[in-house]
This record gives C-alpha cells, sequence and structure tokens, in this order.
C-alpha cells in the first residue's frame, strides 16, 4: 500500500532554466516527509517530479532517477499517465472538478481507472469521504456540486478523491495555504491519519505546520534569485527544528532570512 | 510612494469653512457629460429597437390580414394576385432544415479543430492555425455564395448518388439527377461558412480552463483526452452553447450564400437532396426588387418571423446556459 521513494540525482528544468540540482532523497513509506524552504527553491517542483506533473509544463523535463520501491519513474517504458495513478496529489488551491458533484468528484479516478458495479462505487466514496472526515458533512448531499462546499471541504474532497484510487504515495503541495485556521487542523489532523496508509509528502510555507505533522523534514534553499535550488539536509523533523547540522537551516528555521 | 500618517495629516480647518479638505460639488462636470452620454445611449438603442420592431408589426399586420389564405400553412407565395395568397412554411422549413444540418455538421468539427488548437497542436502550429481560423470568418458571404454554386455544386453529385444507393429507402435521402441545388447542399455550405465563428469562440473559451482544474484530472492519471473529458470540456460547455447559437444566428439569416446556390421553388420535398426550397432570408432577398407594395409587407412578415425564431434561440440558449450554471466553472 505504501511505497518508499529513492530519489538519486535528480535534476529539473525548465527549458534551459535548471529549477533543482542534483537532489538525492529517501522518502520512508507510512510517515509523513515535509519540504520546506524560502519561495522559489523549487520545494514544489521537486514534489510534482515525483509523479511526473513537472513534465506537463511546457519545456519541463527532468534528469536522475526516482526510485518507487524497486522501479524508476523515469525508466523507459514507464507510462507517466500510469505513475500518477500510483502517486496521488493535492493541490494548493482545491481544485475539484466543478461540474461534477460531490459523489462523482470523489469516483472520478475510479471511473478513470476500470469499471466498478454501483455498489461497489458506492461502498468506496462512501469509506474514501470517511477517510478524509468529511462523510458527516455531505452524506446527505452527495448529488449536490462539489463547488458548493466551503475551502476547507473543498481541500478535503480533493483528499478524498486523491485516496479513493489507494495510490502509493500521496503529494501535498502547500495543501493548507489558501484555507483558514480551522480548516487547516483538520486538514493536519487528518495527515497524521493518513500516514497509516500512505506515504505522504508535504511541501509547507508554514514551519510550525512542518513541525506539527511531519516525521522528517527536508530544508531546500537556493544561493541566489535565478539559481538552482538545492536540499540543503533531511533529518528527523525533531532534529531540523531544535538542531539542525547546517547553518542554514538553523538561520531560516530562527527567522534570520526567508 | 508613500501613504499619509496620522501625524503629517493637516489639522481640520474649523467649522463651516468651504474651503475645507472635503467640501466641493458632489457631481463633477465629466461625470455628469458622460451619465448623459452613457444614458442617451442606452435609450438610443432601445428607441431604435422599438423602433424597427414597431415597423415590421406594422407592415407585418398589413400583409397578414390582407392575406387570402392561411400565413403559416400556405405552400405558396403569390401576393401579387387578385386573391393574395401566401404562407412560410416551405420558408420556414427550409430555414430549420439547412440550419440543423449546418449545426449538425459545423459543431462537431468546430469543436474538434478548438481543441486541435487548445489542446493538441504544438505551439508553433496553434497560433498561425487560429489566425487562419480567424481570417475565413472575414471572407464575404457572397464568395462563398460562388464556391458553392460554381465548385460544391458540381462536386456533390456523386456524394449525393452515394447517399441514394445506400441511404435512399429512408426517403430523405433520395436523390434524382440533376444539379445538387438542394438545402441539403446549403446545409453543407451553411457549417463551412459558421465553422470559423464556432471554432474561434470554442477556442478561446478552451484557452480559458483554469490550468487547475486540468492539472485535478492529470493528476488521477488522465490522458490527455481523459483530461478534455473531465475538466475542458465540462469547463467550456456554455462557452460551446453560446458559439453554436452564434453560428446558428448566421446560418439562420444567411441569405446570399443561399441565393446563390438554392434553386428557390415553393415546395417542401420529402428528401433533402432533391433540388427546390428556399429560406426566409434568401425569399425575401430575391423577391423583394421586384414586389409591389402589398409583396413588401408580406416579406416584411416573414422577416418578422425569423426575427422571433432568431430571438427565441437566442432565449433557449440562455436557459440552457442558465440552468447549467450551478455546475459551471464560473464558481469554482
Amino acid at each position: 500500500m505504501a511505497k518508499r521513494i529513492d530519489v538519486s540525482g535528480l535534476s529539473a528544468y525548465y527549458g534551459n532554466h535548471k529549477a533543482i540540482d542534483d537532489i538525492s532523497m529517501t522518502v520512508e513509506p507510512r510517515s509523513v516527509t515535509a519540504f520546506i524552504g524560502p519561495s522559489g527553491c523549487g520545494k514544489s517542483t521537486f514534489l510534482r517530479t515525483l509523479n511526473r506533473m513537472h513534465e506537463v509544463t511546457p519545456g519541463g523535463h527532468v534528469e536522475g532517477k526516482v526510485m518507487l520501491d524497486d522501479e524508476n519513474l523515469y525508466g523507459s517504458g514507464v507510462d507517466p499517465v500510469a505513475v500518477r495513478r500510483t502517486v496521488g496529489m493535492v493541490f494548493q488551491r482545491p481544485n475539484p472538478f466543478p461540474t461534477m458533484s460531490i459523489f462523482d468528484n470523489v469516483a472520478a479516478g475510479l471511473r478513470l481507472n476500470g469499471s466498478y458495479k454501483k455498489s461497489e462505487l458506492k461502498d468506496i466514496v462512501e469509506k474514501s469521504l470517511k477517510g478524509a472526515n468529511l462523510w458527516n458533512e455531505v452524506k446527505d448531499r452527495l448529488n449536490k456540486p462539489g463547488s458548493g462546499l466551503s475551502g476547507g471541504q473543498q481541500q478535503r474532497l480533493c483528499i478524498a478523491r486523491a485516496i479513493a484510487v489507494e495510490p502509493q504515495v500521496l503529494l501535498m503541495d502547500e495543501p493548507c495555504s489558501a484555507l483558514d485556521p480551522i480548516s487547516t487542523l483538520a486538514i493536519e489532523d487528518l495527515i497524521g491519519e493518513l500516514k497509516e496508509r500512505f506515504t505522504i509528502v508535504i511541501v509547507t510555507h508554514n514551519m510550525q505546520q512542518a513541525a506539527r505533522v511531519s516525521d522528517r523534514t527536508a530544508f531546500f534553499n537556493l544561493a541566489a534569485v535565478g539559481q538552482p535550488g538545492k536540499l540543503i539536509e533531511i533529518d528527523e523533523t525533531e532534529r531540523i527544528f531544535s538542531n539542525p547540522s547546517v547553518q542554514a537551516t538553523e538561520d531560516y528555521i530562527s527567522g534570520r532570512f526567508g | 510612494m508613500t501613504s499619509p500618517s496620522l501625524t503629517d495629516t493637516p489639522p481640520p480647518p474649523a467649522g463651516n469653512d468651504v474651503h475645507s479638505a472635503v467640501s466641493g460639488k458632489a457631481v463633477r462636470p465629466g461625470d455628469r457629460i458622460f451619465l448623459g452620454f452613457s444614458r442617451g445611449s442606452g435609450i438610443a438603442l432601445l428607441v431604435i429597437m422599438a423602433a424597427i420592431a414597431a415597423f415590421l408589426t406594422y407592415r407585418s399586420v398589413l400583409a397578414i390580414s390582407g392575406d387570402k389564405a392561411n400565413f403559416f400553412t400556405t405552400l405558396d407565395w403569390n401576393p401579387t394576385g387578385v386573391e393574395p395568397k401566401f404562407g412560410i412554411a416551405v420558408l420556414a422549413f427550409g430555414t430549420a432544415v439547412s440550419s440543423v444540418i449546418a449545426m449538425a455538421i459545423a459543431v462537431p468539427v468546430a469543436v474538434g479543430i478548438a481543441l486541435f488548437i487548445s489542446h493538441y497542436a504544438p505551439r508553433r502550429l496553434a497560433s498561425p492555425l487560429g489566425y487562419v481560423i480567424d481570417l475565413l470568418a472575414a471572407v464575404p458571404s457572397i464568395i462563398y455564395g460562388l464556391w458553392g454554386a460554381l465548385f460544391l455544386v458540381p462536386h456533390l453529385t456523386g456524394l449525393y448518388s452515394w447517399f441514394d444507393d445506400y441511404l435512399g429507402w429512408t426517403g430523405i435521402f433520395a436523390y434524382g439527377d440533376g444539379a445538387a441545388r438542394s438545402l441539403f447542399t446549403v446545409g453543407i455550405l451553411l457549417a463551412i461558412m459558421i465553422l470559423p465563428i464556432v471554432t474561434s469562440v470554442s477556442r478561446e473559451v478552451f484557452l480559458q480552463v483554469p490550468k487547475m482544474h486540468e492539472e485535478a484530472a492529470l493528476a488521477l492519471g488522465a490522458t490527455r483526452w481523459e483530461v478534455i473529458r473531465m475538466s475542458v470540456l465540462p469547463f467550456g460547455r456554455s462557452g460551446v452553447i453560446s458559439a453554436s447559437m452564434l453560428g446558428l444566428g448566421r446560418a439562420l439569416g444567411e441569405t446570399m450564400a443561399v441565393a446563390t446556390v438554392l434553386s428557390p421553388s415553393f415546395l417542401i420535398n420529402t428528401s433533402l437532396l432533391d433540388p427546390g426550397g428556399g429560406t426566409f432570408a434568401q425569399n425575401i432577398a430575391s423577391k423583394f426588387s421586384e414586389a409591389d407594395e402589398f409583396g413588401q409587407d408580406a416579406l416584411i412578415a416573414s422577416g418578422l418571423v425569423l426575427f422571433v425564431i432568431t430571438l427565441l434561440v437566442n432565449g433557449a440558449a440562455r436557459l440552457i446556459i442558465a440552468r447549467r450554471k450551478e455546475y459551471s466553472g464560473a464558481n469554482a
């Protein structure tokens, strides 16, 4: 159900511009790994290389290896579409399909992957919405459009949609930055529950959030504007926030820059 | 730019001093002129519309009250006889049939081209292609008419014989011989004529689909076609409907191209491929110059019907769009 990610020597480009340089790291299964760092340091770009969403951007391409257990996501003969079915993603702004009902939103990924009986579909949708702590709020209006929910509910709907297809890994790109504190808390609690089943990688600008939800934290930085972003260090979250091994990390954590 | 802080503000002048910082006329001359101008324009538009409607209605009433036959069901157009008899049945049939054929051909093709330009074609190809499409919209309709009459008509006889061989048993696709100056040919020509407008409006809408909707589908493991089905088409639906209605409006009212291609007759043929029939606009154009005053009234009455049909089509389109509003991308 949850797989280990092993990245080695990964660089990503937008056309000729190198956005991230030579990143290697391991993401442990059934844990939460947080990416922190100043804006433009490439943490979101790096996240998007993990499910091959980076190359959707015109000119985007990648060098290096991303191993999901023992399979290289960038190997020849790997279908990026199949990768994205295995590695789910939640975005910064909640993006439920506006024309679909709540039910259809959650079922969307399942319908792409194959045919399900109506009863099966109903069970999975219920299970996913319960998994996203949204079931009690929406069970009476599953046929209403998803865009009618509040921002926090929409984001949980997107999480339900992502986990409905039982991915190996769940990537979250600043999932709470468009939400109010109460919705943020709900999502953070949910992340704590989801890590029992999935490998979770979360990009966040909020260091308290990284400290609260993650087991391991990776700090990214860039030498100067226009330079590619680099991984400075990755370690146990507790260590990163108390006694990091690199000075730049400590400066960032303690608010001396960034 | 520095914003004034409280300490910079000069102390408020005392009492009823007219030169205080906030005194002055409530309405400035510029505002007044612009208000007058824009209000006047709005009123002028309504007055013009009302004048057109009144004119059409008045002359139509004259015509219909002078008509000795049923205006809606008569298959004849003879307003000059001692007993004037004329009706719009043939024109309504011809207009509806040719427009439906045009829409059935043009809308799917236009949506296909628009999707190709917006989502499939490499960028180097997409913008010249879009430019060519826009250029097609600028070709005058008489040019289409000449091309239709001189090229399309002689080259369609082969296709029509093929239709007759395989679909002739349906009746509506039966074809004898003779020039292919039929409603079906008109439909094909109209389809080509409305293709650019439907394409370019649809393309604009497809290009406006928010990136995040497309990424939502991509992240679930959707292929390119599935992204289009899940994100692009639902978002663009109301836009495509509007584009189609624009095209339909042009098809309903198209005059010169139809008049050039069709061989008009006051008959309703069971076969769409047989020459003959007519449309509102074509009938008005070909009869107006020779009509006497009552004949003109009769043509104006048919024009009023076309006007009402166009209004109904637009109203229906708005209704469709409004009903889907809750599900549209606008509120996301």
